[in-house]
């Protein structure tokens, strides 16, 4: 690992400052992203500043009968929190899918948000990847890219985002709080936070550099009963998916009113299924409606060379996921 | 040889925990003074369990201050671990595991990885189980750390500890003091009513843990060796608190006779 300076500042306003003051600055959440990038030296950055013990600990309920989850908190602690698991579980169940016990009381809420692909070429310094250097190419194009995306993706950059938690908040239609230096803040939605790579694949966010994530706002509960995140991966445990699928339904009798459905590791950034939630709305809960639903969201799909199986995984765990949802009682 | 400051098996008197696992082995009566006898002979093992405490660890020599001309950007942290207090200079870049294992003579945590990906390096920060690899010392300040050092009070181990040499949940011990610092989180983790992705509808509370469950809160925990199964039979327990026969047992003297003339 490279050496840095440490800052551990007290409040916000102090954490936006530093940030702006030097160059090649990360914010430390729980670590468990950047330090790992760090000893990989895929990360080097002259200054940390610690912000995972800065006051965004709290989840509060917001007065359109939202919450607000804070930034800081860790993530095994917002997935068990109270009103969480009774007005969000789709959140709950995403987020004990990922990574481990350990590893969730570390990581926090905006870290997660803005943890990096695992793509091996991005890890691997002795590889073309454009993410990691812009300009050297990318690896995973005509190699390795078996877990790669089938959606969305450039000739920069197949790159998938890997979390779990950013699926069901796609799914749950989130907004993003963040912080500037000048003091002003700003509210992002969700499907616009996370980006596709383009010609900037080094670009995951549209967040300007410095700013910093304050909170994560849920809006008013719409499926705290017909939920499930269906995750597939190659051991039944910490792993990072293949495809999963969060699904949130509210019905009536076996009518689906809305849906809030979203796909991840099949691109580079949460899949939102726009068209899917309303072609299900207002259709009768089965089987056949849920595979022609599962049709329609990989219509578009564009595998590479060695990933195809994902469109017919991705539609069997759509479905399965689609099912459960429906069957919960 | 045995090391002098052992007395021998028949003069010495068992700790309440060596009486506890002999008891729950069912190694009573004569079957107890041979199998300490043979325990002794070989100077391992069991009868090393009460030695292995707090008490001496704790009498390792501290790590003596590093030339602060050798350190970048050298910052000062009170490390608080297992209820001592170690004021420390570091490298901005030294992680707990390297503080505790290089720097505190506490090489009870271990590294396997080194990257978040075995839990070998388990321990508890503020009573919660966290990775030292990915944790950097300077953001410890202030925090209570428990290593797996810390666990047993004097010469009594804790249940989860007992558990695992009754239960043989190990076999090379590598990945022994994660998971032992990592199911000492569990069982509180399940008082508190934590759910997990392999809770039925997370929206109950869940405090009795199936095995099913036992085994995906465990995950973060490898084991090279494959000791999964006596590791869920030690920790379920001391969780449901029903003591069970272990898995294994020493062979009977027919048993031996039978294998030696089969050969
Ligand atoms: C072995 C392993 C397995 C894993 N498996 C999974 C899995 O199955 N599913 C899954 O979803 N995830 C998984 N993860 C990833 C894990 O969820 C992330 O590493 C974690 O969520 C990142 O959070 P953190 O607080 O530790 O972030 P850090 O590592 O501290 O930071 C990550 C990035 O976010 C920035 N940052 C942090 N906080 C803020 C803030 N408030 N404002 C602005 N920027 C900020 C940092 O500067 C950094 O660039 C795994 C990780 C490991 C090591
Ligand atoms: S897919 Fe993206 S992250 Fe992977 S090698 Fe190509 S540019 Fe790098
Ligand atoms: S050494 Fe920390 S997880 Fe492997
Ligand atoms: S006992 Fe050898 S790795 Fe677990």
């Amino acid at each position: 690992m490279r050496p840095f300076q440490f800052h551990c500042p007290s409040s916000a306003a102090e954490a936006l400052q530093k940030h702006s003051r030097d160059q090649k600055t990360h914010y430390l959440g729980g670590g468990t992203n950047l330090i790992d990038l760090m000893k990989e030296d895929v990360e080097r950055p002259d200054h940390l500043i610690e912000v995972a013990d800065l006051p965004f600990k709290e989840i509060t309920q917001t007065a359109n009968g939202g919450l607000m989850l804070g930034a800081t908190l860790n993530n095994n602690k917002t997935a068990n929190h109270r009103l969480v698991r009774k007005n969000f579980p789709l959140l709950t169940m995403a987020m004990l899918s990922a990574a481990t016990e350990q590893i969730r009381n570390m990581a926090t809420n905006g870290g997660n948000l803005l943890q990096r692909t695992r793509c091996p070429y991005y890890f691997e310094t002795s590889m073309p990847c454009n993410k990691r250097e812009p300009g050297s190419g990318c690896g995973a194009l005509n190699g390795a890219n078996s877990k790669s995306a089938i959606f969305g993706w450039s000739e920069s950059c197949v790159a998938t985002h890997p979390s779990d938690m950013c699926v069901a908040l796609a799914a749950l239609n989130a907004k993003v709080h963040v912080e500037q230096a000048d003091g002003s803040s700003r509210v992002i939605p969700f499907t616009e936070f996370h980006r596709l790579p383009g010609d900037q694949p080094e670009k995951d966010t549209n967040l300007e550099t410095g700013e910093l994530i304050t909170g994560i706002e849920l809006p008013k509960s719409e499926f705290p009963d017909h939920y499930y995140y269906y995750k597939v991966r190659e051991r039944s445990s910490y792993a990072f998916a293949l495809v999963s699928a969060a699904v949130g339904l509210q019905m009536q009798g076996n009518t689906i009113i809305k849906a809030g459905l979203a796909l991840g590791k099949v691109a580079h950034k949460p899949w939102k299924l726009e068209n899917v939630e309303r072609f299900l709305e207002g259709k009768e809960a089965s089987l056949s409606t849920f595979e022609a639903a599962a049709e329609l969201a990989f219509e578009d799909a564009q595998p590479l060379s060695k990933n195809e199986y994902k469109i017919e995984l991705g539609k069997k765990t759509l479905v399965q996921a689609l099912v459960r949802a429906a069957a919960r009682s | 040889m045995k090391p002098s400051n052992q007395p021998s098996s028949q003069d010495r008197k068992l700790g309440k925990e060596e009486e506890q696992l002999l008891d729950d082995l069912g190694i009573f009566g004569q079957s107890r003074r041979t199998f300490l006898n043979q325990m002794s002979a070989a100077g391992i093992s069991l009868m090393a369990v009460p030695y292995f405490t707090s008490d001496m660890f704790a009498q390792a020599p501290k790590a003596p201050d590093l030339d602060p001309e050798s350190l970048l950007n050298a910052l000062e942290v009170n490390l608080k671990i297992n209820g001592d207090t170690y004021p420390l200079q570091v490298d901005s870049r030294m992680t707990l595991l390297d503080a505790l294992r290089e720097r505190l003579n506490l090489t009870g945590s271990k590294k396997g990885c080194d990257h978040g990906q075995c839990g070998a390096c388990t321990v508890l920060i503020d009573g919660k189980r966290k990775l030292s690899c990915l944790t950097l010392s300077a953001t410890c300040k202030d925090k209570e750390i428990t290593t797996v050092e810390g666990l047993a009070q004097g010469t009594d181990l804790h249940p989860v500890q007992a558990a695992f040499l009754k239960h043989d949940g190990f076999q090379c011990g590598y990945c022994t003091p994660g998971q032992i610092c990592s199911a000492v989180s569990l069982l509180d983790e399940a008082k508190r009513g934590e759910v997990s992705y392999v809770t039925e509808n997370v929206k109950d509370e869940v405090t009795q843990l199936s095995d099913k469950e036992i085994r995906e809160r465990m995950s973060g925990n490898i084991c090279r060796c494959g000791a999964y199964n006596n590791i869920v039979q030690a920790i379920q327990e001391v969780h449901s608190g029903k003591a069970e026969m272990p898995r294994w047992e020493f062979a009977t003297e027919q048993e031996l006779e039978a294998s030696r003339t089969a050969e």
